[in-house]
């Protein structure tokens, strides 16, 4: 196995293990070189009449469809499917608080009343005077109007900063309803329709801009509402989380609603006596991929670990049932289970693989699924063979939504984002980046994550990690406040002032939208400009695989933010599809999307990017010398050094380092 | 904040609110839930309590809803290793800490253990209900409202709260001389190992008390929650909050309240968590010891927490080390002070101005009941005087006997290209605050009946009548450099110059008076906006004519004047009156204007005359409150100073409450005292017939001006008329005593 597959040493134990024994996506993608020309976006299969491939610089299909089309079309097709994805994740929660309003799920109920009044508040439902189920309705019914909404344009776009919204309005690129815009990308991308380039990446915003600020968000926001709003606590991560003797069911997917309840199956004692019965001495969750972030963020359940880590799991013998809901699910794990004693379980009527067992998850009476599904993982722990759990894993805090952020700048009282944004003007923070996204086993698993977030930290650049991005980053510790002291002087001081990681958590790609909420909040603080664009921030996103993170790509450029991919462009097929991503966009949003497969160069552009930013506001040049004075580190060493030697002269530094060295000396 | 300090604050918090919850319970156990609480002279409760949660709490059964609120706010403190976020949590914490600070000194008030006993402590100018012997507790509103002004506009930039110890006598009084140079006022509580701060100026002699800005809380850091209530009051009386906006409250402090905390010696948890709480109102604390710092910015407007290790700091002596430390401590919370460089042997500020001079101090006196003393400031002719040259004519003091009497004339001539005949008396009147702000020295009265004493101290230090004149100089181009280019003082002991200098004085008195008696609203074509308090009641705006002076007292027509020639662009600026709407009621088209542009639409409609009908509103730092007395078919008239009950059922710290913040309450209003002698006082109700109450102590300050008026109103024994609190302090005792006097209100149409 070669060592460059991955960072993750719990990985490189697994691959090692599995060489030559079973396939797994890794010797995959060693057998199977990307196609060339769909990896230009060179092929169009819109109808019968190709597939044309448009190998040469300028051919055109059969129907005479230039490159610049057919890798645009190409492109639509991806960021619809992308922000389907998202925006029906959206829907499905929408639709559990609408039992829940109903009565009609007795499993849940309603944990954050205050998120659900503001939420409320942004959808236009009156609150006052009113229970919480009577708002819980109307919220529910505002929302799912929200996708079937065909004029006008999203209540959530009211959350943008008001120049963002003009900029929406004046470029024509407003999203009238999720659904509908998702549906009209596919229109347009049929053959012979939308056959302008720059009108179908204007399509690609509005279904983009109804995955972010409406699909997303409302899934985040309502997600918050159902199972609680996250705030930090600790954990851990890596396939060493499973245990040798415990029934391990493995949640993975993305969807909350399910998790949740099997959590909450999980702690029942009738549930954990019936495994004692089996001969377990428990039952033991894990996760993979944002599944794992939601329950996570919520419950301090320890992610397995991310995107690629998913058959290297079931490899380990060790886990009873993986349960899976949608997205990024290999189908390859129907067949690796098989192999092992493994039961993989699909729940969701849209996701369903062949050879997999399938237990239809409904909210109506999600206790008795979750409660079902365990147990055909108790019933599993006697097939169990021979197991090998590779004995890594990494401690971790997450759980920063974005109401937890403000509050830990101020309290409950002086909650906001001032401290933040002074930093950012005083040059202790450099900038902000959002590292996010999957894992792709064409570059080295966690490598381009690990990199990217190592070299922003040094440079005083806070990160906040979401996805597969985060789990990765939370594998080598940089999730522990600990962290803090590789990060650069001013960015430390920082992280010790509030008593974070300089990396920090803020959830599954869904909350993706918690960024937006994020930077928003920062551009309305005061003191980095008006807007999104004019804050010294980026988006990376260093492993990208899934058509999702196109979705999420274009969003966040279409809300202003410069968003990196680290490999290579899925536009490649036509410079000047790649230049209106990132140029044009740049012009008309203040945000791009560049592809740079190149780590050194793609930190250089995000740096770069943060100090023109930085000029532009007029903010003091960053200088990596200037800050740092504070904390306890001062403090620490004298009192350490001390000892039992006590007293101290209080009122000198240079005293107490000379009384602590010398011993037992008194000086006062 | 940094994981030690977090660790240390929450450990105090915690401990301190369970010491709370303790104390309450013992003290219900003891006295019963009903047992009533109060802090003394104020109209705000508890009012850290009031600020954080609404709750206006009046007897110790109450004090369990805010010791169960502390406890939801307290946290467990961060781990040594892999810890959670702790900077909000702290915070919190810090606000627990303040909550249950306050309900300790409440249950301790209640049990005769407030104000602190301390032996030989005697404060100068307090009217705080412990007397000699005692610290000074909280401070009650109506010095509040006093200070209010000053800190307005900015002459008393901000508060420090000193808690602890100082490293030595020395440190302490140069940190004190220092913050009272700056006009800060000052705070004191705390010790360390069971000395304070406190007993060191004790030792040192240094006057403690209102008046020399500087009071004395208490030897625990509990008592720090004073200084706390403070800030809170000043957000609802100036700011227009109500109990319960904490985070309007927190925010106001932070950008408009200029405070600091200055941890002297060393730093407990209960410091810790003390601190904690005043970070949340934007207040920084810097250390003179060893402490981790904080240094981002953000909740505080600079650093959080700065060490000044004392021992570090350059300086051969404690006390070069002090004042260093006060200049950084101004640094770190970005007070913004004016100094003026006065070149006199003794140390000037206005915090030295409420300094009195004993006989048994004194070196001389001028004026008094022993000898005439006049001050007069007249307009010249540029190219006749020469700027800094002053003169003394005659012989000096050093021949009068100690505690002896001499008359003596300052005459101060000034030339300047916007100077104008009317701004003499402006700037003449200064002379009283100059003066005063010398250490030693004590100004009393104007014109001919100035009276100033030089203490033996501040003679032994040289200082001379010579100075007097220095000072006019440095100040008059410091405050007035816009109007004045030149100032000329002579000052004149020798007996036949002062005769013939004091006869043109009174000459020039004489045709002021005239010409001021014709100066009134209807002869001018602009009024004044004073807006000066907006940084501290954003929607409050004065509109000052000639027959109505600013709320404060601080400022009248010819102030504002004066003032708008100063600085074009500040707080006074002309309102053109325009075309008047109703001349009863003082309503013009200007005014309503200006009124309306400039309070954030918060106001439309203003009348100059009228207490019924849309009436001027108030910031919080007026001289007097006007009230509606339906009863009787009049108003009373409540001054700052008096404490005792009105017989509107309420003093005056409570009703200041309604009448302050900016907003426009019909039947109150807040007014400046000499407003009273005004026509145009209520003259859309009636005028000043309408008076039915009045506080005994206006009666006597204002005695031979509240006659003339009188005299005007056609009712010379008016005044003895109008009940005070010494006749009725409810409408039952007032109704009748009006009936026996036979006051002209009784008998006048309905007021409403």
């Amino acid at each position: 196995m070669p060592s460059y597959n991955s960072l993750d040493s719990a990985a490189c134990e697994m691959l090692s293990a599995c060489e030559g024994v079973v396939e797994t996506s890794f010797s995959r993608a060693d057998a199977m070189l990307p196609c060339s020309i769909g990896a230009d976006a060179l092929c169009c299969r819109h109808c019968a009449m190709g597939p044309c491939r448009l190998i040469g610089p300028h051919m055109t299909g059969v129907c005479g469809a230039t490159r610049s089309t057919v890798v645009a079309r190409n492109f639509a097709r991806a960021v619809a499917a992308g922000a389907a994805a998202h925006s029906d994740h959206g829907r499905d929660i929408v639709f559990a608080l609408l039992a829940v309003a109903k009565g009609e799920a007795k499993s849940f109920r309603i944990r954050d009343e205050a998120k659900l009044r503001e939420v409320a508040g942004h959808l236009n439902v009156k609150t006052e005077g009113r229970t919480t189920e009577e708002i819980a309705l109307d919220v529910a019914e505002k929302a799912l109007a929200e996708f079937g909404k065909q004029t006008g344009s999203l209540s959530y776009f009211r959350r943008a900063t008001i120049p963002r919204q003009e900029i929406w309005r004046e470029q024509r690129v407003m999203t009238r309803g999720i659904d509908r815009e998702v549906v009209e990308l596919m229109h347009r991308t049929h053959m012979g329709t939308d056959q302008d380039p720059k009108n179908l990446l204007d399509g690609c915003i509005r279904a983009a801009l109804g995955d972010g600020w409406g699909g997303s968000m409302l899934g985040t926001d309502l997600s918050d509402v159902l199972f609680g709003t996250p705030s930090p606590l600790k954990s851990k991560v890596n396939l060493g989380v499973l245990k040798d003797d415990e029934v391990n069911v493995v949640v993975h997917g993305h969807d909350p609603i399910l998790s949740e309840m099997i959590v909450a199956a999980s702690t029942d004692p009738e549930i954990i006596e019936y495994a004692k019965s089996k001969g377990a001495n428990g039952i033991n969750l894990a996760g993979i991929c944002c599944t794992a972030n939601e329950v996570l963020m919520r419950h301090g359940i320890p992610p397995a670990g991310n995107f690629l880590s998913q058959e290297l799991a079931i490899a380990t013998g060790a886990v009873e049932a993986m349960v899976v809901d949608v997205q990024c699910i290999m189908q390859a794990l129907a067949k690796l289970s098989q192999q092992f004693h493994t039961k993989l379980i699909t729940t969701s009527p849209k996701a369903k693989i062949e050879g997999a067992d399938h237990f239809e998850f409904d909210e109506h009476h999600a206790y008795e699924d979750a409660k079902k599904i365990i147990r055909t993982a108790i019933d599993n722990y006697g097939n169990r063979g021979k197991t090998k759990i590779p004995q890594v894993n990494e401690a971790l805090v997450a759980g920063f939504s974005h109401e937890y952020i403000r509050y830990m700048q101020g309290g409950h009282f002086r909650g906001s984002f001032r401290p933040l944004n002074d930093a950012i003007a005083a040059g202790r923070i450099r900038g902000l980046a959002a590292v996010v996204g999957c894992n792709n086993v064409r570059v080295t698993h966690d490598a381009p994550i690990s990199q990217t977030i190592k070299a922003l930290i040094e440079n005083d650049v806070l990160v906040a990690v979401t996805g597969c991005a985060a789990s990765g980053a939370a594998k080598y510790g940089y999730l522990k406040p600990e962290f803090m002291e590789q990060a650069g002087a001013g960015l430390r001081e920082v992280c010790e002032a509030i008593g974070i990681p300089p990396v920090i958590h803020v959830g599954s790609c869904v909350d993706n939208s918690r960024l937006l909420t994020i930077l928003t909040e920062c551009a309305t603080e005061g003191g980095l400009g008006e807007d999104i664009s004019d804050l010294p921030a980026v988006g990376i996103c260093p492993e990208y695989m899934s058509e999702k993170a196109l979705s999420i790509g274009t969003y966040c450029a279409a809300s202003g933010a410069y968003t990196l991919f680290g490999l290579p462009s899925p536009a490649a097929g036509s410079p000047a599809v790649m230049d209106m991503m990132l140029n044009g966009w740049m012009e008309r949003f203040g945000g791009g999307i560049d592809f740079e497969p190149d780590i050194d160069k793609l930190i250089e552009k995000a740096l770069a990017h943060i100090d023109l930013k930085r000029k532009e506001l007029g903010l003091t040049e960053y200088d990596p010398e200037r800050y740092g004075q504070s904390g306890d580190r001062l403090m620490e060493e004298i009192l350490e050094q001390a000892g039992d030697f006590a007293p101290l002269n209080l009122y000198s530094v240079k005293d107490a380092a000379a009384a602590a060295s010398a011993g037992n000396k008194q000086t006062v | 904040m940094s994981k030690y300090i977090a660790k240390a604050a929450i450990r105090g918090a915690t401990a301190i609110v369970n010491e709370a919850d303790q104390l309450l319970e013992a003290a219900i156990a003891d006295l019963g839930a009903d047992k009533e609480v109060a802090f003394t002279n104020t109209a705000y409760y508890l009012p850290t309590i009031l600020g954080f949660t609404g709750k206006e709490v009046s007897n110790l059964g109450q004090l369990r809803d805010v010791v169960a609120h502390c406890k939801t706010l307290l946290n467990e403190p961060p781990g040594d290793e892999l810890w959670l976020p702790y900077l909000g949590e702290t915070l919190d914490s810090g606000a627990a800490t303040l909550l249950a600070a306050e309900t300790i000194e409440a249950v301790r008030f209640v049990r005769g253990q407030q104000p602190e006993k301390i032996d030989g402590l005697q404060l100068v100018g307090t009217s705080a209900p412990g007397g000699p012997g005692y610290a000074n507790g909280p401070i009650d509103d109506i010095q509040l409202r006093a200070w209010g002004i000053q800190l307005v506009d900015g002459r008393m930039p901000g508060f420090a709260a000193i808690v602890g110890c100082a490293r030595s006598n020395e440190a302490a009084v140069t940190l004190i001389r220092e913050l009272q140079k700056r006009n800060i006022l000052v705070f004191l509580s705390g010790n360390v190992n069971g000395r304070s701060i406190i007993d060191q100026l004790q030792e040192e002699g240094v006057e403690m008390g209102y008046d020399t800005y500087i009071v004395p809380f208490g030897r625990d850091t509990i008592s720090a929650i004073y200084a706390l209530g403070f800030a809170t009051r000043s957000a609802l009386t100036f700011g227009g909050m109500s109990g319960g906006q904490i985070r309007d409250i927190l925010l106001y402090n932070k950008f408009r309240v200029f405070a600091f905390v200055l941890a002297l010696g060393e730093v407990d948890d209960l410091k810790y968590a003390a601190a904690a709480g005043a970070i949340n109102y934007g207040f920084p604390v810097i250390a003179d010891t060893v402490i981790p710092q904080i240094l981002p910015t953000g909740v505080t407007a600079y650093e959080h927490v700065v060490s000044m290790p004392f021992d570090d700091i350059e300086g051969d002596t404690d006390t070069d080390k002090a004042r260093r430390m006060v200049q950084r401590a101004i640094e770190v919370r970005g007070v913004k002070i004016k100094i003026t460089d006065v070149p006199i042997p003794v140390p000037y500020g206005s915090a030295f101005e409420g300094e009195r001079i004993r006989r048994a101090d004194m070196r001389v006196e001028f004026g008094g009941s022993k000898s005439t003393a006049f001050e007069y400031l007249r307009m010249v002719d540029s190219d006749s005087i020469e700027d800094g040259r002053i003169t003394v004519v005659g012989p000096d003091f050093s021949e009068i006997k100690d505690g002896g009497a001499m008359n003596m004339g300052m005459v101060i001539e000034v030339a300047g290209r916007k100077m104008q005949e009317d701004f003499e008396p402006v700037l003449e009147r200064q002379m009283h605050y100059f003066v005063n702000g010398a250490s030693g020295i004590q100004h009393v009265g104007q014109r001919d009946i100035t009276w100033i004493r030089f203490s033996k101290a501040a003679v032994d230090k040289g200082f001379g009548l010579k100075n007097l004149g220095d000072i006019a100089h440095a100040r008059l181009h410091a405050e007035f450099g816009a109007i004045v280019d030149k100032v000329q003082v002579t000052i004149y002991t020798d007996p036949e110059k002062f005769e013939e200098w004091l006869a043109k004085a009174r000459e020039a008195y004489l045709n002021r008076n005239v010409r001021l008696a014709g100066l009134i609203d209807s002869n001018v074509e602009e009024f004044y906006s004073c807006t000066l308090c907006q940084s501290f009641a954003p929607t409050h705006v004065c509109v000052i004519s000639p027959e109505r002076l600013g709320l404060c007292g601080a400022y009248n027509w010819l102030d504002c004047k004066a003032s708008y020639q100063i600085n074009p662009t500040g707080p006074n600026q002309p309102i053109y009156k325009g075309t008047c709407i109703d001349a009863d009621k003082g309503v013009w088209e200007g005014s309503n204007a200006f009124v309306y542009a400039n309070s954030q639409q918060a106001v439309d409609n203003v009348s100059l005359y009228s207490i019924m009908d849309s009436p001027m509103t108030a910031c919080g730092c007026f001289e007097c409150l006007v009230m509606l007395i339906p009863e009787a078919n009049g108003v009373m008239v409540v001054s700052r100073e008096d404490p005792s009950m009105t017989p509107a059922g309420m003093t005056f710290s409570t009703l200041a409450g309604v009448a302050g913040g900016g907003l426009q309450s019909p039947g109150i209003m807040g007014v400046g005292k000499y407003y009273l002698t005004s026509k145009k006082f209520i003259a859309a109700e009636g005028g000043f017939k309408r008076v039915v109450w009045m506080s005994s102590n206006l009666k006597a300050i204002m005695a031979d001006e509240l006659k003339q008026v009188a005299e005007r109103e056609g009712d010379p024994d008016l005044i003895d008329k109008i009940a005070d609190e010494r006749s009725a302090t409810t409408v039952e005792e007032l109704l009748p005593f009006l009936e026996e006097k036979g006051h002209p209100a009784l008998v006048m149409e309905s007021i409403i």
